[in-house]
């Protein structure tokens, strides 16, 4: 069991950032994040494209964002919990909260800044009727165990470099791989889309283009993707494995689920001072919150957890005053 | 009125709205869609990153070809047909007046 002072829940640009303002009041905070990597959507979607509205940036990109922030909260040595969703919480008897992840592990503070964003990043699913009746049956939305498909029929569906490397991969190992795409062109590195075309020239893959997954079938287990083409219309093909790869999407995801007012996909807060929830102690900010006159901007983020962290300081220390200090007078003082 | 063309959208109900848009704002389809409250979702701002703005042209408009990140992101999207656009990537201009689209539908 890990324990802080203040549980962020994401570490996108916002959560990052609050470490930083925590820090400079003594406070500690541990980050949890469904991604394997700190940065959120900055990373994981647009870490190259230049953002142009951060005070002081005439342009940075965001993946370079990501990597001051990270350098900027380092002093206050943050506990980093990745790729693991943040799945429920409890109020304990000493009036401090547990979350516990996915996998298990537990994290318990006075505290909690739900900085969510756009919620957590999972597969994008395809919307045929069926699919989650198959989905671990023979539908799976990542390779985890390429092992998995030695000498099995496999069809992927996508058009990007996750699609493409994993049809590569998986020519040697499964006994047939189809690629279905909606196009006949692809994005992704160059030396993948050769690669991939070389193998259908060859033989060796199957390329399905002008074409889309629209059924599966099997009795308790998928046997069959119907397979709908321009040319030739629906064709039905056996196969032991699907595997959509349609990129990720976020989801508000368990959170939705905690007893916390929501509209539209967003947390509403009760007032622009501490961006707190009708739970008290549970905070939102960035863009998973709402409220009269919200943009959803980093920098208004910031500002957020600049307010915040003075309304955590006295859950954690509720006899204790916080003295506002400004970083040009007394630096940066870490852990 | 000058600088302010008609654009009719359909809704996933099939409903019409016809809208007065702005041409002269920077203004795109998905943020039209947004400014009548239209369910848009436009989740990435407008970086054609998200595909949630996905729409059909229904009218034979002399649109600009997609870029390969608008393919690149229709790729990642669902119920994709020969017409469809990205309406972040569709900018408001006067050559547009009487443009009708239709919101296509959203998965889960």
């Amino acid at each position: 069991m890990i324990e802080t002072d203040i549980i962020i829940i994401g570490a996108g640009p916002v959560g990052l950032f609050t470490v930083f303002e925590a820090g400079l009041l003594k406070l500690r905070c541990h980050l949890i994040d469904a991604l394997p990597q700190p940065g959120g959507q900055l990373t994981e979607i647009y870490p190259k494209k230049p953002i142009y509205d951060i005070p002081g940036f005439p342009d940075i990109l965001a993946g370079d964002l990501i990597d001051n922030l990270m350098k900027q909260i380092e002093p206050f040595k943050p506990g980093f919990t990745l790729g693991e969703r943040a799945e429920t919480y409890e109020k304990l008897e000493d009036g401090r909260f547990k979350v516990t992840t996915i996998k298990g592990t537990e994290v318990v503070a006075p505290a909690i800044a739900i900085a969510g964003g756009l919620g957590s990043f999972e597969p994008r699913k395809p919307p045929i009727s069926n699919l989650a009746d198959y989905e671990d049956k023979g539908v799976e939305y990542m390779i985890r165990e390429p092992e998995l498909y030695r000498d099995k029929r496999v069809v992927i569906a996508g058009g990007g470099d996750s699609a493409l490397d994993w049809t590569i991969f998986l020519a040697d190992i499964a006994k047939e791989v189809v690629l279905v795409h909606r196009r006949t062109s692809f994005r992704g590195a160059l030396d993948s889309v050769e690669k991939v075309a070389e193998l259908a020239e060859s033989g060796k893959i199957s390329l399905v283009t002008n074409a889309q997954i629209v059924g599966l079938g099997g009795e308790g287990r998928l046997s069959e993707v119907v397979i709908k083409t321009k040319k030739e219309g629906e064709i039905r093909k056996e196969t032991d494995h699907f595997v959509p790869l349609f990129g990720l999407t976020p989801k508000l995801g368990p959170i939705g689920d905690w007893g916390l007012e929501i509209v539209k996909n967003a947390i509403v807060v009760d007032n622009t001072l501490d961006y707190a929830t009708n739970v008290p102690g549970i905070f939102a900010i960035g863009d998973v919150n709402t409220y009269p006159g919200k943009l959803k901007l980093i920098l208004c983020g910031f500002h957020e957890a600049t307010l915040m962290v003075q309304s955590a300081f006295k859950l954690v220390y509720p006899d204790k005053k916080a003295s506002f200090k400004y970083t040009t007078v007394n630096g940066v003082n870490g852990f | 009125m000058d600088n302010t063309i008609k654009v009719t959208v359909i809704d996933r109900e099939d409903k019409e709205h016809v809208l007065d848009a702005p041409t002269d704002m920077n203004m795109n389809m998905m943020e039209l869609c947004k400014s009548y409250e239209l369910p848009v979702e436009g989740t990435c701002g407008g970086m054609a990153l998200c595909a949630s703005c996905h729409i059909y042209v229904l009218s034979d408009h002399d649109l600009h070809e997609a870029s390969d990140d608008e393919e690149d992101m229709l790729d990642q999207a669902f119920f994709v047909e020969d017409n469809s656009r990205l309406g972040c990537q569709i900018r408001l201009a006067n050559k547009l007046d009487g443009l009708k689209v239709k919101l296509a539908p959203v998965g889960e």
